[in-house]
């Protein structure tokens, strides 16, 4: 199916910060797609793009085939939009905000009395219909906020970390609410600074300093992926020395708990295990999960690779 | 969009209603004003504590002292001791005023010559002293014109104030209380109302939807006019009923100059926002620009006392238009064949600042 998303070589600069350089992906209608990427790697600055509220000093962005800063082409009845930061009346109630958002896109009162209602049900939030916004828990303001971005059915959704600051149950919630209207074929982008959400989406892009390291089904780059993973716990001083010198082969380090998680290359694991067990750590293999591909890949600075392939 | 305009105007309206500070803002702020200026901050002087050396010591010199004080703008404080004793007290504060008579005060009366007397008045305060100079005189003519049977000739200077002719500041205030509150309360709700939505983030949301520059920019300054014209009738009762003050011309005349007023201040308030990210910020500017526009009104200091450079500072003043066309309306009963010059500077300068506005709001939101 062709594609209702497209980024086209996005580049934008705040005057010293490179926010995005050369961004490119597209996203199919019922495909939920994942901009996956550490704190300030550019996904705000890109879905913003996507949103028409930034206009790229670089690329194009077209929505559903439209401009999406040209507020005149009708392209913004068919986006949905929920920024990262807090963007409903907080001193409106729950239903207060539900009915401005719906006029605003002008819906009928029927149309606004159906969705409403559908949506407070699968939110959960019908109790709380009469609670001013700003009373709301973290996890409960972020479904009002995505139920607000869906009142005028838009055919694609651009989400800003809509996770963050969420319980692990509220954040199920959010996934699965996701989920229904994917299937009934909107087309949604989703940031998140979270790899493990990463298995959530259909397709996953790992931006990094403003460009893709890496797209694809994540799964199928899960399991491309060709680097071993190791749990190492033991004394600093024992260590790090031996880790230094396996030089290259270790391709990343992260801490772990009170331990260290050690990608290193596949050949050189079982010679690192040695050295490191006689050193006097514990060491124990781990399954590779989407961190230590993004690890790998950003410590690399490899360009977008193939990996799934 | 109708549709759209008429949620967004509810949507301010309940957001205002809820807000206790800008419902203090809206109503509380004019009604306390109101109340100050109309009670406390009168430059009428009364009781003015006045130490008499009579040295006269005859009954007309105690009948010009009874003028004095029966007038209600006098007490004496000190009828005993001499000239040091009343420089004295003028010096420390306890007497505003000396009120001096010589010996032969009588004499001349009775004689047919000028009698005379002196007045000193504490300078400190120039606008007080003013009007105690003004009240003296007055005082003063009225007790020759009793003692004189028939004038003896010569040029005598009349003062007689018109329009108030009692010459209350109540009637010269609350002209000036509606002109200034209006601008105060319309600027602060409209620069604030559209900071707000950029702090917060919500104008994201907003600028995400179809609504389009000019439905935002009118959701964002009707709900204010509207209370405009609320806090304009609340004043103006308070004023006539409460503290008397006449409305001798057009109520209909007010409301028109009321809107053009309202254009200016509202395209005021929305340009500040659109140079403003916090409402903290948009508060600062609002008392940045508000001081420099009282002042430079008329409305406390008379505009031809100005500086020349000032004076032509004061032409893009709305406040100062809108202040001539209610003193007019309220105290002389001018009609539009008058004022009609400073209903067109209003008009033109509405237009401009909303304009303006307009267009800086399409730039800096795109
Ligand atoms: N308005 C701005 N002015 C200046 N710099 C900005 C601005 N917005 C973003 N940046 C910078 O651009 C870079 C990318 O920011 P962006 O918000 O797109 O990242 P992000 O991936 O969304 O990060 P986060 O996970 O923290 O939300 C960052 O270094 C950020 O500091
Ligand atoms: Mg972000």
């Amino acid at each position: 199916m062709s594609p209702v998303v497209a980024a086209a070589g996005l580049g934008h600069v705040y005057g010293a910060v490179r926010a995005l350089d050369g961004l490119s992906f597209a996203v199919a209608p019922g495909e939920l797609y994942g901009l996956i990427g550490a704190d300030g790697a550019g996904k705000t600055t890109a879905l913003r793009i996507l949103a028409g509220l930034i206009v790229p000093q670089r690329g194009s962005a077209r929505v559903v085939g439209l401009d999406p800063a040209d507020t005149r082409s009708g392209v913004r009845e068919s986006l949905g939009y929920m920024p990262q930061r807090y963007s409903l009346y907080g001193d409106l109630s729950v239903a207060e905000n539900l009915r401005f958002f719906a006029r605003l896109f002008c819906l009928s009162r029927r149309e606004y009395a159906e969705r409403s209602a559908r949506l407070l049900a699968i939110t959960r939030l019908e109790k709380f219909a009469g609670r001013p916004a700003e009373q709301l828990s973290g996890g409960m303001y972020k479904k009002l906020a995505l139920a607000c971005a869906l009142l005028h059915r838009p055919r694609v959704l651009l989400l800003d970390e809509p996770t963050n600051g969420v319980d692990p149950v509220s954040r199920l919630d959010l996934w699965e609410l996701l989920y229904e209207f994917v299937a009934e074929g909107m087309a949604v982008v989703v940031s998140t600074p979270y790899m493990d959400e990463a298995e959530r989406c259909h397709r996953v892009g790992l931006v990094h300093h403003g460009r893709l390291l890496l797209e694809g089904e994540p799964r199928a780059l899960v399991a491309g992926f060709t680097d071993a993973v190791l749990q190492v716990a033991g004394a600093a001083e024992c260590v790090e020395p031996v880790l230094e010198r396996a030089g290259a082969d270790v391709v990343a380090v992260a801490p772990l708990g009170g331990a260290l998680r050690v990608v290193v290359r596949r050949g050189a694991s079982a010679g690192l295990r040695r050295a490191l067990a006689a050193a006097g750590a514990q060491v124990e293999p781990l399954r590779p999960n989407f961190e230590d591909l993004f690890l790998a890949q950003a410590a690399g600075g490899a360009p977008a690779g193939e990996a799934a392939a | 969009m109708i549709e759209r305009l008429k949620r967004m105007m509810i949507k301010e309206f309940l957001q205002v209603l809820r807000d206790p500070r800008m419902l203090g803002v809206i109503f509380g702020v004019p009604l306390i004003q109101t109340l100050v200026f109309g009670y406390a901050v009168s430059t009428d002087v009364t009781d003015v504590p006045t130490a008499v050396v009579d040295r006269d010591r005859s009954p007309a010199s105690r009948e010009l002292v009874a003028a004095f004080t029966s007038s209600g703008h006098f007490r004496v404080v000190s009828a005993e001791g001499g000239m040091e004793r009343a420089q004295a007290m003028l010096d420390d504060g306890s007497a505003g005023a000396v009120l001096r008579i010589d010996e032969g005060f009588a004499g001349d009366l009775e004689g047919g010559r000028t009698a005379r007397v002196q007045l000193i008045v504490d300078g400190t305060d120039s606008n007080t002293a003013r009007v105690v100079l003004v009240y003296a005189n007055r005082i003063t003519e009225r007790f020759s014109g009793a003692v004189r049977a028939a004038p003896a000739g010569g040029v005598q200077l009349v003062h007689r104030a018109w329009f108030n002719e009692n010459l209350e500041s109540r009637n010269f205030f609350v002209p000036g209380i509606i002109a200034m509150l209006v601008m105060l309360v319309t600027v602060i709700l409209t620069s604030m109302a559209v900071v707000r939505e950029k702090e917060v983030g919500t104008i994201e949301q907003l600028l995400v939807s179809p609504i389009t520059p000019a439905e935002f920019i009118l959701g964002k300054t009707l709900p204010f006019a509207i209370i405009g014209y609320v806090d304009v009738l609340l004043v103006s009762l308070l004023g006539v009923f409460w503290f008397d003050v006449p409305i001798r011309g057009s109520v209909l005349l007010l409301l028109l100059a009321t809107t053009f007023y309202l254009m200016t201040t509202l395209g005021i308030g929305l340009l500040i926002s659109t140079a403003c990210r916090t409402q903290q910020q948009a508060l600062m500017m609002v008392f940045l620009v508000f001081f420099p526009f009282v002042l430079l009104s008329g409305f406390m200091f008379p505009i031809e006392n100005m500086p020349r450079a000032v004076q032509y500072l004061t032409w893009v003043n709305p406040l100062r238009y809108f202040l001539v066309i209610l003193r007019g309306i309220f105290l002389k009963g001018t009609g539009v064949e008058i004022l009609w010059p400073q209903m067109a500077a209003l008009l033109a300068m509405g237009a401009a600042l909303l304009a303006a506005a307009t267009l800086r709001f399409r730039k800096t939101s795109a």
